[in-house]
């Protein structure tokens, strides 16, 4: 981005939710979803993102793509901290019917530049209500 | 498109990106940028190294203000800011130096 398009896009700033749903490898939309959600927050917007249903495999440890002739992409989620995305949504319930618990997922911080670089978690543990309160909250929320 | 080093053709894309990343090499580097009339000093080497290094990490190229940030913690305040590295790379800091690096356009650049 160069400085005129930053200078053209600062000023307005929404909150974006991008909702993740689907398994990480089998179709597109993780990896686009999570590129959209990079490049909205290269453009200072104020993003957040939401994993349920099949989305929380998104977040799993240790993924291993080497049998499926696909990119791991799982690596680049733990440069949303570098994009300043500080907020991670996983609804409790899909983590639960799935037999995962917050242990099985990476464990994504961003570096606070305010606090000496001190690094803090991103991942926040949300009920389904609490989901729907942040969705609504939301100025623009982006299904993939 | 194509470049040519020492008689050997890489494939790039249409603005000049490397095609497969596993055909980078140094000699590679210098050639895209005498191609954009840029020397390669040891301070754009470091930028290009970083970049490699990051990539390697977390599998895409970072946008020019993550870059900045970056840079500006690895190698200090002197040398992440915009005006030190836009002098490195006029073209903009993470759309040349990706070039270099034989990584793809950054993720966040239209």
């Amino acid at each position: 981005m160069s400085d005129q398009e930053a200078s053209q896009t600062s000023g307005v700033i929404k909150k974006f939710l991008y909702v993740n749903r689907r398994a990480p490898h089998g179709s597109n939309y993780a990896q686009e979803g999570l590129e959209v959600a990079l490049i909205g927050a290269a453009f200072e917007q104020d993003v957040a993102m939401a994993y349920i249903d099949d989305g929380v495999f998104q977040l799993k440890t240790d993924q291993d793509t080497s049998e499926i002739g696909t990119k791991n992409f799982s690596p680049t989620y733990r440069a949303l901290g570098d994009y300043d995305v500080k907020k991670i949504y996983v609804e409790r319930e899909s983590l639960e019917k799935r037999g995962l618990t917050q242990d099985d997922l990476m464990p994504l911080v961003y570096e606070d530049e305010d606090d000496d670089w001190e690094e803090k978690p991103m991942i926040n543990l949300v009920t389904a209500a609490e989901l729907q309160d942040i969705i609504e909250q939301s100025d623009v929320v982006l299904n993939f | 498109m194509t470049i040519e080093v020492s008689g050997k053709s890489y494939e790039t894309d249409e603005e000049g990106y490397l095609a497969n990343l596993s055909d980078w090499n140094l000699e590679l580097a210098e050639a895209m940028a005498k191609e954009d009339g840029c020397d390669l000093t040891e301070n754009h080497w470091e930028v290009v190294n970083f970049l490699r290094e990051y990539y390697d990490e977390y599998q895409i190229a970072p946008a020019v203000r993550v870059l900045t940030k970056a840079i500006g913690k690895r190698l200090g305040k002197d040398k992440g800011n915009s005006k030190y590295l836009y002098e490195l790379f006029p073209y903009g800091p993470a759309k040349q130096a990706c070039k270099y690096a034989g990584l793809p356009k950054p993720t966040g650049c239209v």
